[in-house]
């Protein structure tokens, strides 16, 4: 309150109330959010909950073959067993660990690429600005599943080659993005400021920009996530994403494809390949829910009037 | 220079611009190979002489920017290289040509993204434009509803949704998509039902929903309500002051979604094992067929580039401010 002359009654109002905690703006926050937001937040926890304690939920161990190949449903096996008797319950609870784990880490790697060359671009200007911009065109211009599979072919289907070529390749939708926003926040006075200051540029992009940034980058990891998380399953599908053994939604897909053809004798066999399908595609969903509620919040940023 | 036409000579050079640098992307994914790869393809038990004969075929002795402009001329005149496979360490070369084996799956990929686009576009058109008049409404909120489902669900999830229902509960359509060069056209269309089924639901999600943005958009701008308030008809209005407006995004939209088949194919293809270009593409990446790879990434990209080329165009061509420049 910086009104100091006579009587404010927003001042002796706000002199009594304390500053609220983070916790407690998070939970009046989450208080007005909408149902499906809520029900998108309680199906991530869930799923990052199974992600952790995945050792301990599951019944059998990820990669342990000793059951009969393609038992049916059963007390023991909830879920029956897959091509060569491996569980298929404890191969869902281990594929949300290892599915979850590599789309988070890829995330992560392209937000850490994209982000800072975007800040570096929308800060330096000039032209390494200009070379950024140009060679990001250049790369978006070639649909990222297809150079992805290009270059699995070349550097082969490790986990980590997955992780480096998803992460860069989709580092080029997150600079594009993080450029546009951070055009407008580095020509700002209080960032003016800094660099007249002596601010260096890790200063600059650290203090000054990110903060003022965060909101659509936030919203942005959320959608990327959902992209790289299905890209990531889409690959595996195909046989050149994350390699067996590793328990994975993708990948376990096509392996139990085939019992799609017994739906006629057996409808639980016939729905056994769509549980992992429907796993990715809820999480999918449920991160959308709360992207959309988030955007919604920060920039009122929503096509309805 | 009338400014339609300098903007699209501009817009063209960018986009043969991209194309160049695109195949010099495509190009340099022989480079990165590890230098033993010879061995891999032909086998550990490959002679001396049979190495380097191979390394001379694919003109490794030669300097890259030759090698380049080789296969640059190469692909312009359909000439793709040859395969990896079928190659073996004693010398004894059965590979075949990459066009050879690319030209019939690419005119099976094309029938496929075809026939969904001749169904999905006018459909997506029809539920965006209504949608978006309707905005607000209970057909609004359910299409809306479905649609973004849709869009979260992996393509396969979709298409193993239709097998289970249409392929095995009832067994309506055929689950495997088996054509040949010799298959009648009906007979092909009856086979292709499910995959362009499964394309179609993805892309007319993505479709609608993006047709909806534009005309929503569009619909709030200032022009509009004045043509509102002067008492005109919903028709007149929508028909002659909105439309003229649309067609850039329409258009803009329609092609960014035959290129997102593009990418919807390959998964497809695989699901309902369809002998198309993208089949080819997995498989050559799991065998790391590096030639075969080259080239079906050169056909994607090339088809991508020109797509929305085509989009960027248009959109310049029927934009009625450019036309009707000051």
């Amino acid at each position: 309150m910086s009104e100091s002359e006579g009587y404010s009654a927003a001042a002796e109002v706000g002199a009594v109330r304390m500053r609220r905690s983070w916790r407690e703006r998070a939970w009046i926050e989450l208080k007005k959010a909408p149902f499906t937001a809520w029900l998108g937040l309680v199906i991530i926890l869930a799923y990052v909950f199974v992600a952790i304690f995945a050792p301990w939920l599951a019944p059998y161990g990820e990669a342990d073959a000793q059951f009969g190949a393609y038992e049916p449903w059963s007390g023991a096996h909830v879920f029956g067993t897959d091509q060569i008797g491996r569980d298929i319950l404890s191969r869902l609870i281990y594929g949300a660990r290892n599915t979850i784990g590599i789309a988070l880490a890829t995330t992560l790697l392209a937000f850490l690429i994209g982000g800072s060359l975007a800040l570096v671009a929308a800060i330096s200007r000039g032209w390494i600005d200009q070379v950024l911009s140009r060679a990001v065109d250049v790369l978006i211009s070639i649909p990222s599943l297809i150079f992805a599979l290009m270059l699995l072919s070349i550097y082969g289907s490790t986990t980590l080659s997955l992780i480096v070529i998803i992460a860069v390749l989709d580092s080029t939708r997150v600079f594009r993005l993080g450029r546009a926003v951070a055009m407008n926040v580095v020509v700002m006075d209080y960032v003016e400021a800094a660099r007249l200051r002596g601010e260096g540029l890790g200063w600059i992009m650290r203090r000054e920009i990110l903060p003022n940034i965060m909101p659509p980058l936030v919203a942005e990891f959320g959608l990327r996530f959902c992209f790289v998380f299905l890209t990531i399953a889409a690959l595996s599908f195909l046989g050149v994403g994350i390699q067996p053994p590793t328990a994975d939604w993708g990948s376990m897909v096509r392996e139990n494809a085939s019992l799609i053809q017994f739906a006629q004798f057996d409808l639980r066999a016939g729905i056994t390949p769509l549980l992992p399908a429907a796993a990715i595609a809820i999480l999918t969903i449920a991160v959308n829910f709360v992207v959309d509620w988030f955007l919604m919040k920060t920039s009122g940023l929503r096509d309805e009037p | 220079m009338h400014p339609v036409v300098s903007i699209m000579l501009q817009r063209l050079a960018l986009g043969l611009m991209t194309l160049f640098f695109v195949s010099i992307i495509i190009f340099m994914a022989i480079e990165m190979l590890p230098g033993d790869f010879t061995q891999a393809v032909l086998g550990q038990a490959a002679t001396e002489e049979t190495v380097a004969a191979f390394r001379r075929e694919l003109g490794l002795d030669q300097p890259a920017y030759i090698r380049y402009f080789d296969w640059v001329g190469g692909v312009l005149q359909g000439d793709f290289g040859t395969s990896f496979s079928g190659r073996a360490s004693s010398g004894v070369d059965r590979s075949r040509e990459v066009v050879d084996l690319i030209g019939p799956r690419l005119a099976n990929t094309l029938f496929l993204a075809g026939m969904t686009a001749v169904i999905a576009v006018p459909l997506a058109l029809l539920l965006g434009i209504t949608a978006a008049l309707w905005r607000g409404s209970l057909y609004d909120r359910a299409v809306n509803a479905t649609t973004l489902s849709t869009i979260s669900m992996p393509e396969f999830f979709v298409a193993y949704i239709l097998i289970l229902f249409l392929g095995s509960l009832y067994p309506v359509f055929p689950s495997l998509a088996n054509v040949s060069a010799d298959t009648p056209f009906w007979e092909r269309v009856y086979r292709c039902a499910l995959p362009a089924m499964t394309l179609t639901l993805v892309i007319v999600a993505h479709m609608m929903r993006m047709t909806r943005a534009a005309i929503i958009n569009l619909l709030a701008s200032p022009y509009i309500e004045m043509a509102r308030l002067k008492g005109l008809s919903a028709t007149r209005v929508i028909l002659f002051h909105a439309l003229p407006n649309a067609w850039a995004p329409i258009v803009n939209v329609i092609a960014f979604n035959l290129a997102y088949l593009i990418v919807g194919v390959v998964v497809v293809e695989v699901v309902f094992v369809y002998p198309g270009i993208g089949q080819l593409m997995v498989d050559a990446v799991t065998t790391r067929d590096i030639p075969v790879v080259q080239a079906c990434a050169l056909i994607f990209a090339a088809t991508y580039i020109l797509l929305n080329l085509l989009a960027d165009i248009i959109s310049i061509v029927t934009n009625p401010r450019l036309l009707h420049p000051r």
